[in-house]
């Protein structure tokens, strides 16, 4: 496919932020990648805004309206995009489709999520809802549990180990050290994860992303007007998307993201890579056994051999294939809505060469956002 | 046309609280309780079950023995005194869950301990007189007694459930007698957690006149006499009472002591009576002779006469006994108990 | 949950295990579905009972329940293969956690689901217990 500049990136601490609103949170976000853009308002052609459950946490919809307006973008087009976890990950897909459609030449593409608003049985009541409402949900079912479901299948059938899980969580909470907007600046063991309280077994605290707010905003433009504003773009050259089974139980098999598989499969094909060829990945790890999966359906390793991998540091930075240097959702946090564009930044960061103490050597990265448990996928290539 | 039990079956829950776990907390004497009342534990329902769930459950066990279509079941009659809703019938819940609906009758009953077996009665009237082909009367409850109260020991949960009908019949009902009265041995109002009762009026006054008096009227109506039973199966509200009532009646322990199984799982109230009733169907032969009397509180008593017929033995083994409930069992502390039962306020 | 008519809609799913079947491929489903996902508006469904015996094909032990579950937790939850080849997301009860194993029998048995607080409606349906098969 053509490519799609990226020229401006910006986001804020992650983390429970009782002062700041959920639309100070996108504006905040949005000003830092105009700035970085060097562009102006009057630049912009169209809004997307990935947001989960505006709704449900602040009784907010009509989302794209808000942001517009308290934006100062208005009349622009703004459009908010939902699917659950992966919501910043398709409103960059729909930002990039709207850029090559010829509709638009520059596009202001954010994530936002505020959940701290409500008590955290709200949230996890909310976070449910991703899931099948009538037949998980309904029957005591929570999102730790179904990614609990699939771990301990992936134990039996792959022997994955409890302390391989663990070290997912020990390599983001490294990585997140050297990350300054990350919600978690604390060094953790295999043995504070399998300390940590079980939360659905054999998932503990420590396996689990966090309840967090934040906001990821990216400027994306064409190729040729790219060139207007800056002179490093780094371009996303491949994106795939893909739908599968919203319930865990109509899935084929449950120990693979048939989703993340096929949403790779279109995005390599598309930038006419291999999996070999990506040097760093932001992968989806809401859980720990969420990285494990993203490995093995975007094909960094072969099926069932993911706890193996991150055990004998092949995803570490330094590795073969650094995985979520950001440290990841575990480490950097999840405000939902905004993970898949948070993505994005990283890799726009490590691309360029400004990740400071966490940078690897990168010319070709890849996102990965997945919805509930499985049922969205959209992954994302980016090249200098 | 003789009108009889076409199928049966039960349910009991499998947690159980042994009486020395109760007087651990109230100070009571394990030993002088257990005597007295004759009963050493009792069954708990899980935070999952109540009347309803019992009901169905063993609602879905007699069908399995009676072996006909639910459609075929013109009327259900679910008799608890803890059924789920004051106003909503258990009986639809378990209509919808064994099937039967919509062709059929329904309704809920309340007589204290007797509800179950007033249910038989009425599903007999119907089958007898043709208006249905068979009828469903359930007897299931979760019974609640106040904490430190001495009804704590016994009150229980389980249930029966009877299809009457005119065919297939592994008993026929040869005949029924009641005896019933104004007397507020036992009561609870509207809106209140616990039941109270009147100590010792709960006896002689009550239990006992009532179920003497069915008793012996149902025989004197047939011309019978004790001898003439191979088993007698009284209301069991503790171990002493049906075992009092059953030697001034004149019955044998050969006869009583198969019935009895109040002392294991405690009283389940209106499944009480008909749980005996259907242990005594599980080893009972062709042709015995069993009395069944029931006693609510309020008050008064349903008296049977049942014959088993040859059907029994294929039939039998269709759904898990009562002694399979009795034996699946899983005991629990006192704080586990009052957190299922919810006696603490959340 | 406290939506009435939703719940009633299923009441035959919850409560009687019925599933839907595509006369066309063959295909079972169950939760039923109005739309058989292969062969689209070709198919055509019909109603069919499924047994209600399966095997746990993995589990977990929720202890951070949502709302309403407060009470039950911590309690088991696993995906169970009905014989017929679906898999539907159940509560296992009457067995410990510790007794629970990847391929362990079960068969569905009636059970209180949730209930809206102490005034509202208790939904029903359908659970799984252990069962020790010859």
């Amino acid at each position: 496919m053509k490519r799609v500049a990226v020229i401006g990136v910006g986001l804020t601490k992650f983390g429970e932020l009782w002062e700041t609103s959920f639309s100070q949170l996108f504006v905040e976000a949005g000003a830092m990648a105009i700035n970085d853009a060097g562009i102006d308002g009057d630049d912009i052609d169209a809004l997307y805004v990935g947001n989960m459950s505006g709704g449900r946490f602040v009784d907010q919809e009509h989302i794209s309206c808000l942001i517009a307006d308290h934006a100062g973008l208005t009349p622009i087009p703004a459009t908010r995009v939902e699917a659950a976890c992966a919501s910043g990950g398709l409103a960059i897909r729909q930002g990039v489709m709207s850029i090559l459609s010829g509709f638009h030449d520059v596009v202001v593409v954010g994530g936002v999520e505020k959940m701290t608003d409500v008590v955290t049985e709200k949230t996890t009541q909310t976070l449910a809802t991703a899931s099948d409402s009538e037949w998980e949900a309904f029957m005591g079912m929570t999102f730790p549990g179904l990614y609990a479901l699939i771990a301990r299948r992936h134990m039996h059938e792959y022997g994955t180990t409890r302390e391989q899980l663990a070290m997912v969580a020990v390599k983001n909470h490294e990585n997140a050290l050297h990350n300054p907007y990350a919600q978690f600046h604390s060094r953790i063991t295999v043995e504070d994860v399998l300390r940590s309280p079980l939360v659905a077994d054999p998932l503990r605290l420590l396996d689990c992303s966090p309840i967090t707010d934040g906001a990821a905003c990216v400027v994306l433009a064409s190729e040729e007007k790219a060139r207007e504003f800056v002179d490093n773009p780094v371009y996303i050259t491949g994106s795939g998307q893909a739908s599968s089974t919203i319930a865990l139980h109509d899935r084929k098999k449950i120990t693979v993201t048939d989703a993340t598989v096929n949403a790779a499969r279109e995005a390599y094909a598309r930038a006419k890579r291999e999996p070999r060829d990506i040097q760093v990945a932001e992968v989806h790890d809401a859980f720990t056994i969420g990285e494990i999966l993203a490995i093995e359906g975007l094909g960094f390793v072969e099926i069932g051999e993911g706890g193996r991998a991150t055990e004998e540091g092949e995803t570490a930075i330094g590795g073969r294939i650094p995985v979520n240097t950001s440290g990841g959702l575990k480490a950097k946090g999840h405000p939902v809505g905004a993970t898949g564009v948070a993505q994005i930044v990283e890799v726009v960061l490590q691309l360029r060469g400004e990740a400071g103490k966490r940078q690897v050597d990168a010319d070709v990265g890849l996102t990965h956002n997945v919805g509930g448990s499985g049922g969205t996928a959209v992954v994302h290539i980016l090249e200098k | 046309m003789k009108v009889g039990i076409t199928g049966y079956g039960v349910y009991i829950p499998r947690y159980r609280i042994k009486v020395e776990e109760i007087a651990r907390v109230w100070g009571g004497n394990a030993g002088t309780i257990k005597a007295s009342l004759r009963i050493a534990e009792k069954a708990v329902p899980a935070l999952d079950e109540d009347a309803a769930t019992i009901a169905v459950e063993a609602a879905r066990n007699a069908l399995k023995r009676a072996q006909i279509s639910a459609q075929k079941i013109g009327a259900i009659y679910v008799g608890s005194e803890s059924h789920p809703y004051v106003v909503k019938p258990t009986a639809t819940i378990v209509a919808a869950a064994i099937q039967a609906t919509p062709d059929l009758t329904a309704a809920d009953y309340e007589f204290a301990c007797k509800a179950g077996t007033a249910g038989v009665q009425t599903c007999m009237g119907l089958v007898a007189s043709g208006m249905i082909e068979y009828g469903l009367a359930i007897g299931a409850d979760t019974a609640q007694g106040a904490p430190g109260d001495p009804l704590e020991y016994t009150a229980a949960a389980g249930g029966a459930a009877f299809v009457i009908g005119r065919d297939k019949l592994v008993a026929s009902i040869e005949a029924t007698y009641s005896y019933t009265t104004d007397t507020p041995d036992f009561w609870r109002r509207e809106g209140q957690a616990y039941p109270r009762h009147g100590g010792r009026f709960t006896g002689l006054p009550a239990y006992f006149k009532h179920v003497y008096n069915a008793s012996r009227g149902l025989m004197e109506q047939l011309g019978l006499e004790p001898k003439d039973f191979d088993y007698a199966v009284f209301h069991q509200p503790n171990g002493k009472f049906p075992r009092v009532v059953a030697k001034k009646l004149g019955f044998t322990s050969e006869q009583v002591e198969p019935g009895i199984l109040v002392d294991r799982i405690g009283n389940t109230y209106s499944g009480s009576s008909l749980l005996g009733f259907a242990k005594v169907l599980d080893i009972a032969k062709p042709g015995d002779r069993i009395l069944v009397t029931s006693f609510g509180s309020g008050a008064g008593s349903d008296s049977f006469a049942v014959v088993v017929e040859d059907a029994i033995e294929a039939k039998r083994d269709l759904a898990p006994g009562v002694e399979d409930f009795i034996a699946h069992k899983q005991y629990i502390d006192y704080a586990t108990y009052v957190k299922l039962r919810k006696k603490i306020k959340v | 949950m406290s939506s009435i008519p939703r719940f009633w809609r299923n009441m035959k799913s919850r409560y009687n295990l019925i599933g839907k079947r595509c006369t066309r491929c063959g295909e079972i489903y169950f939760p039923p579905r109005n739309f058989c996902t292969n062969c689209r508006r070709r198919g055509e469904l019909e109603e069919v009972q499924l047994s209600g015996r399966g095997e746990v094909v993995s589990y977990t032990v929720i202890r951070t329940p949502p709302e309403g579950f407060e009470r039950q937790a911590p309690y088991v939850m696993a995906l169970v293969k009905l014989d017929e080849g679906v898999m539907v997301t159940t509560q296992i009860v009457d067995v410990s956690p510790e007794e629970v194993e990847i391929g362990m029998r079960v068969e569905s048995v009636f059970r209180k689901i949730q209930e809206d607080g102490e005034a509202g409606l208790i939904y029903y349906g359908f659970k799984f217990k252990p069962v020790k098969e010859e």
